[in-house]
């Protein structure tokens, strides 16, 4: 069953994508049916803890799943085109040039041995027909554009004369350059601290607006998703627990999930003397209990629960993978 | 989990899954230890002993082998020029050879590791001293050091026993080989040290050496193994080099590369036996613990699997 | 004095001066970084001071120069009354260094991966020769595992078969195996995720109430040392700008540095307050500002600031080094 159908034509479609990796000892199911859409413009969150599988669901959009990784099933697609099966030429060129992608680190996402400003122009080029010096000076601009001072100058540096929030606002340079309708951004600020992360997520978000991306946020900070994104997937071991606008999926959670996540997070506001604190551990990917993937953690547990997997199910605001979701009255977390 | 066995775990583990599933490494390694046990159990498997002058008998010198006219049944592979058996002289031979290459590798794995987890540990001047002597030994080829030093040593002790001709040589040998060792374990020790798990036994009050021996050297060890896997390979080869050239082993106990060198005389001339099997057998060791060693590295190279 | 760990005048300077013969060949001159300059505070018995700061402040170097993993190059360091950092090596210094102990950020380095986790726990018992007899040590490792929520058949496993969040319990173990008074906790949860950062912080809330510990908390996440502290210490390039207990920090922060800081936190209660925008990067440490090293991002800068370094100096208990706040342009 796919996600709410959004008012307008989605850009990005998820239909029940499974992700699998054949080891010795069996075949693992990282994602199993997972299905969300982003309009045009939308900013979505992805949030999961480790294990949950949202980076390989950014690399399994993006083309880019390491093997023996491979997409098992259901359908990605792009404006109504199905991008999953396409040859590697093909996705390639849409690679770049219609999803743009930014990673976690920095450091290694820019080649140290060239210059930043050859790295833009040869993105530029390669995807779009502009001369060596058009591109050039579409470079400057972006960089001007992510708040890079001196941009000329800086033009003709290595990587290595940034520092991370510089590096990474030239990252976001390189993944706009070729004007893309999407951009997956797999943990943009964790490597960076907390002031220049706000710098960053701001810069992200006005960037998104003014040119119209959509982007799709994988992260584990729910603060960057509460600052910045429209609506948010919460994943769990693989599958999708809740699903809604930001507002509703952080204050009032419907999966039991969703709750525990926000009530241990120690918040800024008020005291508590205890984190409420969710017992045992996210299950590993050989051992994922039947039925609902969270019965074993899940205070409100029923024998259907341990049967049956439920699918992403209407609970008001938001939409939540949980059979008691008519049930549970949704509340502010702390009372799970 | 329960708690495993040390024969589970090896059992569960990447290592001998990758072992059973590659052919070269499971023929390799059937070579290896059918040489070994050869050569280990010489004195029993041996149909003769060719180094017991009692038993040889000149009239059946320069026997072919025995498929060949003229061979005799009981020597199979032929014999030399003095009536010993090729197939025993191969036996006892490899065992020389096995011994001064395992002897020679273990010398300067010891050394090596030591010298290098020193380097690493201790840092500063100490490291760039160890280093500065590891550059000028590599500029060295290892078969000149080895002749340097047995050289050295026949100088010195011109009636030497045999047992200590044995040790010059295992010593020269291990002398070009204990840089590898040092350097790569250097290189872990540097990696190892930064790690919190060092750090905490520091916090704790562990001496600097017991952090060393107990705590790094257990993580430093993995790329040793392959290395020294690689290195007995190649101590045979250098031994038998040495042998041949007639520095090496003393001539009461030949190994294969003394071998090779008697038949040398007689390649041309017709006895081609001589030489050839004590040459195959030589390239099967080496060929065999070469190949383990490959597939050990790859085996224990987790970007690989 | 009832302050259980005292700090005065706290430096350590590193020499990252390229190698010598480059230093000679290409006409370098020496480089040091300054990564603690100068901090000084005490920890009453029983509470926990958080230290916090971005990357390079020197909060991790202050943990570390606490615990003796570097000797100090100036100040002083002193644990129960007594000077530990000019202290010989022997007998007594170890008994001293026994009572505190440290929990570091990566649970994945901070194991031996070849040791078994009883080997592990139970080091620091072996070390120092509190009990004898492998079935005694056992017995501890089984008591000290249960303490921290792990079961006492988890002894016989090895680090790779838990989970990050177990693993830092088992370093919690470790560090409890000496019974020490203080620990010290670098980044413990850092690199957990959020239900199990929970998890570990309310084992280590439990912990100190049951045993009365003092604790250093190093951290970067504001939330989470709301949460843990008493008191919060504010670093920025190996100085201390501001110090108070916590109630007063969160609600009324004196010092510029420490209003950007919590300005900056992602809000996840989408007040919508009103942001100040923040300005700059955090200077490259081997060329620090003259004067207050805050100065070329603060937006309250003066001449004086550039030019001379500001004391910590005590107002209202609270205790701030800022020209601006000890002049009164700030409220």
């Amino acid at each position: 069953m796919s996600a709410p159908a959004t008012t307008t034509t989605p850009l990005l479609e998820v239909k029940d994508l499974v992700v699998e990796f054949p080891t010795r000892r069996g075949t693992l199911r990282a994602l199993d049916q997972v299905s969300f859409s982003i309009a045009p413009g939308e900013i979505l969150g992805v949030v999961g803890e480790s294990g949950a599988g949202k980076s390989l669901t950014g690399a399994a959009i993006i083309g880019l799943l390491e093997p023996p990784g491979r997409i098992a099933g259901g359908e990605i697609r792009l404006r109504g085109e199905r991008i999953d099966t396409l040859p590697p030429e093909a996705m390639r060129r849409i690679r770049g040039k219609r999803i743009g992608a930014i990673f976690q680190d920095p450091l290694t996402s820019l080649n140290p041995l060239f210059t930043v400003g050859q790295q833009l122009a040869e993105t530029i080029r390669a995807h779009l027909p502009l001369s060596e010096q058009q591109a050039r000076e579409r470079a400057i601009q972006l960089l001007a554009d992510t708040g890079i001072p001196a941009p000329e100058a800086r033009f003709g540096q290595y990587p290595h004369q940034f520092s991370g929030g510089m590096r990474q606002r030239v990252v976001i340079a390189l993944a706009l350059a070729a004007e893309p309708e999407l951009i997956v951004a797999d943990e943009p600020t964790t490597a960076l601290d907390v002031s220049i992360q706000a710098q960053i997520i701001a810069l992200l978000k006005r960037l998104a607006r003014e040119h119209g991306t959509a982007v799709m946020l994988v992260t584990h900070d729910m603060g960057v998703i509460a600052e910045t994104c429209d609506r948010v997937a919460v994943l769990y071991a693989g599958r999708v627990a809740e699903i809604g606008p930001v507002a509703e999926v952080i204050h009032r959670p419907a999966h039991p999930y969703t709750r525990g996540l926000m009530g241990s997070i120690p918040a800024m506001d008020g005291e508590r003397e205890r984190l409420a604190q969710i017992e045992g551990a996210m299950p590993r990917l050989n051992a994922i209990p039947p039925g609902c993937a969270y019965h074993p953690r899940c205070p409100h547990v029923e024998p259907r629960c341990r049967a049956e997997r439920p699918e992403l199910m209407d609970a008001g605001a938001t939409h939540a993978a949980c059979w008691r979701v008519a049930a549970v009255a949704p509340a502010r977390e702390g009372t799970a | 989990m329960a708690a495993l066995s040390m024969w589970d775990r090896w059992r569960d583990s990447d290592v001998w899954h990758s072992f059973k599933r590659s052919p070269t490494a499971i023929v390799a390694a059937l070579i290896a230890a059918v040489c070994l046990f050869c050569s280990l159990f010489a004195p029993w498997v041996a149909p003769h002993n060719p180094f017991d002058l009692a038993t040889l008998n000149l009239m059946d010198s320069r026997l072919p082998p025995a498929w060949l006219e003229g061979g005799n049944p009981s020597y199979l592979l032929g014999t030399d020029d003095q009536g010993r058996d090729i197939l025993s002289a191969l036996f006892y031979g490899a065992r020389i050879s096995l011994l001064v290459g395992l002897a020679s590798v273990l010398l300067s794995l010891v050394v090596g590791v030591a010298l290098g987890l020193l380097a690493g540990f201790v840092g500063g001047a100490v490291d760039a001293f160890i280093m500065r002597v590891c550059d000028v030994m590599l500029s060295f080829p290892s078969i000149l050091v080895a002749l340097l030093i047995d050289g050295i040593g026949r100088a010195l002790f011109p009636n030497a026993h045999d047992t200590l001709a044995f040790g010059v040589l295992i010593f020269a040998i291990a002398l070009t080989g204990w840089v590898q060792y040092a350097r790569t374990v250097r290189g872990s020790t540097l990696v190892e040290r930064q790690k919190e798990y060092v750090q905490a036994a520091r916090v704790i009050g562990v001496t600097p050496l017991r952090i060393m021996a107990r705590h790094v050297l257990p993580n430093v060890m993995g790329p040793v193994l392959v290395l020294a896997t690689i290195q007995v390979a190649a101590a045979i080869l250098t031994e038998a080099t040495l042998s041949f050239l007639g520095v090496g082993v003393p001539p009461t106990s030949p190994s294969l590369g003394t071998l090779i060198r008697i038949g040398n005389d007689t390649l041309f001339s017709g006895d081609w036996w001589i030489t050839i099997f004590p040459g195959v057998m030589l390239v099967l060791i080496a060929l065999s613990v070469n190949l383990l060693g490959d597939w050990l590295r790859d085996a224990l190279n987790p970007k690989l699997q | 004095m009832s302050a259980l760990v005292e700090v005065r005048d706290l430096a350590r300077v590193f020499d990252v001066s390229a190698p010598w013969l480059n230093r000679l060949v290409e006409r370098k001159p020496r480089q040091f970084v300054h990564a603690v300059d100068g901090v000084s505070f005490a920890i009453e018995r029983g509470r926990t001071l958080a230290l916090v700061g971005e990357s390079g402040c020197g909060k991790s170097t202050v943990a570390r120069l606490l615990v003796g993993l570097h000797a100090p190059s100036r100040g002083e360091v002193h644990f129960d009354g007594q000077r530990i950092d000019s202290m010989a090596a022997g007998a007594a210094l170890r008994a001293l260094r026994r009572r505190m102990q440290m929990i570091f950020q990566d649970p994945y380095a901070s194991l031996n991966p070849r040791w078994r986790v009883l080997d592990i726990v139970a080091e620091p018992l072996r070390e120092h020769g509190l009990v004898q007899g492998a079935a005694a040590q056992a017995a501890r490792v089984g008591e000290l595992l249960r303490s921290v929520g792990l079961a006492e058949a988890d002894a016989q496993k090895f680090p790779h078969q838990f989970s990050g969040g177990q693993r830092q319990r088992i370093s919690i173990a470790r560090a409890l195996a000496t019974e020490p008074e203080f620990l010290v906790c670098d980044e413990p949860t850092s690199a957990l995720d959020v239900s199990v950062q929970a998890q570990v912080l309310n084992i280590m809330k439990d912990l100190q109430k049951a045993r009365g510990l003092t604790y250093l908390f190093i951290s970067h996440n504001l939330a989470v040392v709301r949460h843990v502290s008493d008191e919060v210490g504010v670093m920025y390039l190996g100085r201390l700008v501001e110090q108070a207990p916590k109630a007063a920090l969160f609600s009324q922060p004196r010092h510029p540095y420490t209003r950007m800081l919590l300005d900056a936190i992602p809000d996840i209660g989408m007040s919508g307050r009103a942001r100040t925008p923040v300005q700059g990067e955090v200077p490259n440490p081997l060329d620090p500002p003259r004067g207050c090293a805050f100065h070329p991002r603060c937006p309250h800068a003066n001449e004086r600031c550039s030019r001379e370094r500001p004391a910590l100096a005590t107002f209202q208990g609270i205790r701030v080094a800022c020209h601006a706040v000890e002049e009164g342009r700030i409220r």
